[in-house]
């Protein structure tokens, strides 16, 4: 909920203002599942170009240090290397944790996260083709990796969706010039 | 007791050569982690690759190389009935390499009409020993040098070539795709060389996990091209053996005959 109406304000901000900045929303659903026992998932999302280069992570969730764990207990960072495209592409090269991108994992629900590229942990995108990917992985469950081609930038505002199969829900990107 | 010995010894002649030429192997529990973690390894020798049910692999030659080139000590090592077992901590970012390393030199020849041969097991060949052990006018002398090379990788992290740099002795691998980042859906081209330099036109074999549940072996068999280099499209994800090896007569003095091979194993992911 505090990610949906920070980013109606955004948006509301963005429609008066005079200048007009382009927006990426997106929207990764958590779906309830039927599990005996329920781990969150890790949840990575990123922007590749058309050579498969990762140009921006938006979003990394994992299990962050817990205080007071013990010096043995595994850490958080062990099953990154699990959300296995992201890694190869992105994580393997990366120090945990990412300003502005990596943070706790979600429960089961829809969050919306809005990003303007050039602000923030967000780069500038050149103008081209490029492909969003949603990768989710959960102990003791499955791995999902979903995505959505788009052009950037967007000559009109645009929503696109697909619909995962397992640990994924609705995956949406809405681009707007 | 003479029926006994002959009830023994006839089978173990009947079997075929290659049944006795056991395949070694290691089996990461994991390559591709994140830094800090701990992986388990385990080794054998059997006909299968990947089968425990032979010997368990000699660990006496185990070499770890960590990402920046220094060696490494496994941790807990164990041998055991049908595989060895030892672990290793990561505690570098980059690639490692596990090796076990045999070389040797062997000498056969004929004696009043018996086959000799030299260093027994559990003797190490010296030149001293050599000169001291085998009679100058030896009949059918043949001395033989022999370098097998089994190796795997693990990655932290990014993946690097550090620990990869060939010795520039017998039959060893090096990567044109890097060895922690194979997918089912992606070929993958390796480079074998001999003595430092491509390996032309050597025959190689590529075996996948989980023989025992299959009806047939299925070795994926493929040639190096002129530099060396062979691709291999994986047909799915799992642990791969990919073995060449080779007979020449490039040996270190006395041997005359040389024999060297190299065994790798690799993790596929799938996409």
């Amino acid at each position: 909920m505090r990610y949906l109406s920070m980013s109606v304000l955004l948006s509301c901000v963005l429609a008066t203002g005079s200048v007009t900045a382009q927006q990426i929303e997106i929207g990764v659903q958590i779906p309830q599942l039927d599990a005996a026992e329920y781990h969150r998932p890790y949840v990575a999302a990123w922007v590749e170009d058309g050579e498969r280069d990762v140009v921006a992570n938006l979003l990394v969730w994992y299990q962050q240090e817990r205080k007071g764990a013990p010096a043995n207990a595994d850490r958080g960072t062990k099953w990154l290397p699990d959300l296995r495209q992201w890694w190869r592409r992105s994580g393997r090269g990366l120090t945990m944790p990412i300003d502005g991108v990596s943070s706790a994992t979600r429960a089961v629900g829809e969050y919306q996260v809005s990003f303007m590229p050039g602000k923030g942990a967000m780069p500038a995108l050149a103008a081209g083709e490029y492909t969003l990917r949603v990768e989710a992985a959960r102990e003791e469950g499955g791995r999902e990796l979903l995505e959505i081609p788009f052009a950037w930038p967007p000559a009109v505002a645009t929503t696109l969706t697909v619909t995962g199969n397992s640990e994924l829900g609705t995956f949406s990107l809405t681009v707007k010039p | 007791m003479k029926t006994r010995y002959l009830v023994a010894m006839v089978p173990a002649l009947l079997l075929p050569v290659s049944a006795l030429a056991h395949n070694t192997w290691l089996q990461p529990s994991k390559t591709v982690l994140s830094t800090g973690q701990w992986v388990t390894f385990d080794g054998g020798a059997s006909t299968q690759p990947f089968v425990k049910d032979h010997a368990p692999l000699r660990l006496d030659a185990l070499v770890i190389t960590a990402p920046d080139g220094t060696p490494v000590h496994a941790q807990n090592v164990t041998v055991g009935k049908l595989r060895s077992s030892f672990d290793l901590e990561l505690d570098q970012e980059g690639t490692y390499k596990i090796a076990v390393v045999m070389q040797g030199m062997m000498a056969t020849w004929e004696e009043d009409e018996q086959r000799k041969r030299w260093p027994g097991r559990g003797e190490i060949f010296t030149p001293e020993g050599f000169a001291k052990a085998v009679p100058t006018d030896a009949q059918n002398l043949r001395v033989s040098e022999m370098i097998r090379r089994l190796e795997t990788y693990v990655t932290a992290g990014q993946p690097n070539d550090a620990a990869l740099k060939p010795s520039g002795k017998g039959l060893e691998l090096i990567p044109v795709t890097a060895f922690n980042d194979l997918y089912s859906d992606e070929p993958a081209t390796f480079q074998l060389l001999l003595d430092g330099k491509p390996a032309a036109d050597l025959t190689v074999e590529i075996i996948a996990d989980g023989i025992r549940y299959r009806d047939a072996v299925d070795p994926i068999e493929l040639k190096t091209d002129a530099d060396g280099r062979f691709t291999v499209t994986w047909p799915r994800p799992g642990l791969y053996w990919v073995n060449a090896s080779l007979q020449d007569e490039h040996a270190t003095a006395p041997a005359t005959a040389r024999s060297t091979s190299y065994t790798g194993v690799f993790e596929v992911l799938s996409p």
